[in-house]
């Protein structure tokens, strides 16, 4: 295995972190229009994730830098290329950060009412756009001899990206239930349960459908592993949270969310975004990575640095472990 | 294609505008991380109830501003691949990992440990709390250091080759990049106007409460703080601001010759103070000038020779070819101007105030006064400045908040825009690296979105600031004298409210 295989795996690893985590925090911004009765209940469920989201958002921003420093090629492409939804996307993390942070610094009711309202849309949007845009990298889009991306807008809104975006948003909306469930106490714990299951077999009906397309596509037995890894956690979640078995059912749906990445990576693998034009035109493992050189230096310094990050990030979600519900609000705004 | 709005000067627009943008809050976000830590160590330290005040009335300050800064920083992280994909491509082995090393190390340790200290003030004993504010304020100058190495990089290109086969440069010596002297001053000169920036705020704000003679205890320890940190971030990037003009002299002859709007070399060059000239021409019409003094600034004495916008242009068409390689000679030489003119004048006021309110021990005793009264202006010994001159010296003291953040935007603009044509310095052209495969219309569009974007936005914030800095210091309640002892809060706090919730 080479410095840029391994590279490859560690990219691979800091989305699936990034889904992984902020899929659960996205799910929650959406819940507050889906599960939340009142306005205390939406900020039980803000505050839920209130300690942890930006955290989480970070992986991000390492899957970004790394992605340009082991991978100069891809990121260029990629970011050059989904022009438009990586700026709607970006939009979005500004509002939606902005929104947690200043929702409580004014008690009038319109000032609270619009971030909330802009909290569920800025979940939402970046929910369901990663995975058209995942869907997309693996299924291969329209890459020129230079590496450009020479599509346009409505190249990246096929049938198969927007099923991949359907499949994140409810993913994500899943993980998120199960995660209300699993931090809150009181009426809305019943209720994420319960809601738990509907959103997830709705998760499963379409994750299903994409995973059986992806595997006819382009999959391998590798892909297919990790596709039935996927569905078979997708059920145990869905019969964990039926069964009130909170803790089993983040841990299952995690495990999906890991899986399904996975499954895209696998089939991408080595490339890094094939060209729908032409397989020379592929952008590959290789072809878009930078030099041994570089690639030894970040393996250093992610080698040292993810282990400690995720220390101290589990470190964060056991202080902050005590369930909170209506009662726990603090009174005034601050 | 027209060039008003081609892709180039769009893309060069944009970056403009979110770069100074996100730096207005940067430099605020690093100090007053460290001064809120530093405020909330003396809280834990001497358990005056003013510190603690202190501590969470700065400290909402800097939650407000620290949100902004982490939101347009996401930006930056992907602007780069989105606008410039022809830079990434040429620089992403290098420039790449300074950037990755910034998300990986920096960016996870600030935003994890803020998480900590927003929500953790009955959640973690008193010493862990106040641990993770300083983690923060490790987290911001971290970042502050890798991106700035990116930077200087782009300012002085070492520890790379040219790999012509794959036409990039690769890196050769990361050590190198990282501890270049353009790289060190550049983080000492930033990092001490940040503190002056912070420090300035500070010092404002304290003002504008002392004037209205509220809540005196806390904003004379603010106000202190504020002056000592504005004097001594002040010193120090005069300091730092010398060694990097030295450094730059050396290094971009044609940025400094066009900070002082130097057409032709001289034996010893003088200092501009104002000028006004004739770019294509190439000679100022106007010049008011101090003799000798450019030369101490570039080489330590006030005979030497320093090179001129012309003869600097005319080496590196030989060295590169034809061209214009002169940058913008107006921005470049007004924007070295402003920076150190609001940044000094910051650093006066600063000085002035500390010596003004010079503590207890130096004045004679009918000028003291008590911990809730607000300080005498004492310029003389033995004498106290009228009232409209106290009136005027408050006033001031509250106009500098903004002053150092002027000057830090147009350094910003002045060492960028004075790196122009190149964006890597002598080894690429900033024409050559905007992305070839996005639209005119596309770029007109993100800049747009983001630019209206950022303007509700700084209405939002600053108001918001507003608000809080009027409401002034919270009144503590038994929860906030009575931290927990065990992580994750005490048992019996089980059914309490939260100390903050969003």
């Amino acid at each position: 295995m080479q410095l840029h295989d391994v590279w490859f795996v560690l990219i691979a690893v800091l989305w699936i972190g990034y889904f992984f985590l902020e899929g659960f925090d996205f799910g929650v911004g959406v819940l507050t229009k889906l599960l939340a009765r009142d306005r205390a209940e939406k900020r039980v469920l803000i505050n839920t994730i209130g300690p942890v989201w930006d955290g989480n958002e970070v992986w991000l921003l390492s899957a970004g830098g790394a992605t340009f420093a082991a991978f100069p090629e891809w990121y260029a492409t990629l970011f050059s290329g989904f022009y438009l939804p990586l700026l709607l996307i970006l939009v979005c993390l500004i509002v939606r950060g902005v929104a947690f942070e200043y929702r409580v610094k004014r008690p009038e009711e319109n000032w609270q009412r619009n971030w909330e309202t802009a909290i569920f849309w800025t979940s939402l949007l970046p929910a369901f756009l990663w995975g058209v845009a995942f869907a997309n990298i693996t299924r291969g889009v329209k890459i020129d001899a230079d590496f450009e991306y020479v599509g346009n807008l409505a190249d990246l809104l096929n049938p198969y990206a927007l099923l991949g975006g359907l499949v994140t948003l409810s993913l994500f909306t899943f993980h998120g239930t199960v995660f209300v469930g699993l931090k809150t106490v009181g009426d809305i714990r019943e209720r994420a349960r319960k809601l738990a299951v509907r959103v997830g077999l709705v998760a499963a009906v379409v994750a299903l459908a994409f995973l059986s397309w992806t595997q006819a596509d382009k999959g391998d037995s590798g892909s297919l592993a990790a596709a039935v890894v996927a569905v078979l956690a997708l059920v145990a979640a869905l019969g964990a949270a039926w069964k009130g078995r909170e803790g089993w059912a983040f841990a299952f749906s995690g495990v999906t969310i890991v899986a399904a990445v996975a499954m895209l990576f696998l089939t991408l693998f080595p490339n890094v975004m094939p060209s729908s034009l032409n397989a020379d035109w592929n952008l590959t493992v290789t072809n878009a990575s930078s030099s041994p050189y570089t690639l030894k230096i970040m393996t250093w310094c992610a080698g040292i640095a993810t282990p400690m990050v995720l220390l101290y990030q589990g470190w964060t979600y056991w202080v902050f472990r005590k369930r909170i519900g209506t009662q726990h609000l603090a009174e005034a705004a601050h | 294609m027209d060039v008003a709005l081609a892709p180039e000067t769009l893309a060069r627009w944009q970056f403009g505008i979110t770069t100074v943008y996100h730096f207005l809050f940067v430099p605020l976000t690093i100090s007053l991380a460290a001064l809120t830590a530093g405020l909330q160590t003396a809280w834990v330290r001497t358990e005056k109830e003013k510190y603690l005040k202190a501590t969470k009335f700065w400290g909402k300050l800097f939650l407000i501003n620290i949100a902004m800064g982490v939101v347009t920083g996401i930006v930056q992280e992907f602007q780069f691949g989105m606008n410039w994909s022809d830079y990434s491509r040429f620089v992403g082995d290098v420039f790449g990992a300074p950037l990755a090393f910034e998300a990986l190390i920096a960016f996870f340790f600030e935003s994890t440990f803020i998480g900590l200290w927003i929500f953790g003030w009955d959640k973690l004993p008193k010493r862990i709390h106040l641990a993770c504010i300083w983690m923060v304020s490790i987290g911001t100058i971290l970042s502050a250091y890798f991106i700035l190495a990116a930077n200087s990089w782009m300012q002085h290109p070492v520890g790379y080759r040219i790999n012509e086969k794959k036409g990039r440069a690769e890196l050769t010596d990361f050590w190198l990049v990282l501890t270049q002297n353009t790289a060190l001053t550049q983080v000492f000169h930033t990092l001490s106007a940040a503190f002056l920036t912070g420090g300035a705020f500070m010092v404002g704000i304290a003002a504008f409460h002392l004037t209205r003679k509220k809540h005196i205890d806390v904003m004379k320890t603010s106000l202190r703080l504020g002056l000592v940190t504005v004097v001594i971030g002040g010193l120090l990037t005069a300091v730092s601001g010398d060694f990097l003009g030295k450094v730059m002299f050396k290094q971009q002859p044609m940025k400094m010759a066009a900070a002082e709007a130097l057409w032709d070399g001289e034996a010893p060059a003088p200092f501009s103070v104002f000028a006004y000239g004739d770019v294509d021409a190439g000679h100022n019409k106007v010049a008011i000038e101090i003799p000798g003094l450019l030369s101490f600034l570039a080489n330590d004495d006030f005979s030497s020779y320093v090179p001129g916008i012309n003869d600097v242009n005319k080496a590196e068409q030989e060295k590169f070819g034809p061209g214009d390689y002169r940058p913008n000679i107006p921005v470049a030489y007004w924007g070295f101007r402003w920076m150190i003119g609001f940044g000094m004048t910051s650093f006066a006021i600063g000085l002035a105030g500390l010596w003004l309110t010079r503590k207890k021990f130096m004045l004679p005793q009918h000028l003291r006064v008590g911990d809730d009264e607000v300080p005498h202006l004492s310029l003389l010994p033995g004498k106290v400045l009228g009232p409209t001159l106290t009136k005027w010296y408050w006033r001031i003291a509250i106009l500098t908040l903004g002053f150092p953040l002027i000057a830090s935007s147009w350094g910003w603009i002045f060492t960028e825009m004075g790196r122009q044509p190149w964006v890597v310095y002598g080894i690429f052209q900033t024409r050559d690296a905007v992305s070839p495969g996005v639209s005119q219309g596309e770029i007109l569009t993100s800049m747009i979105v983001f630019t209206s974007l950022y303007a509700i936005l700084a209405v939002i914030e600053v108001k918001l600031l507003v608000k809080y800095v009027k409401a002034g210091p919270p009144e503590m309640t038994e929860a906030d004298l009575n931290p927990p002892t065990k992580i994750g809060g005490d048992p019996q706090d089980a059914d309490k409210p939260m100390a903050f919730s969003y």
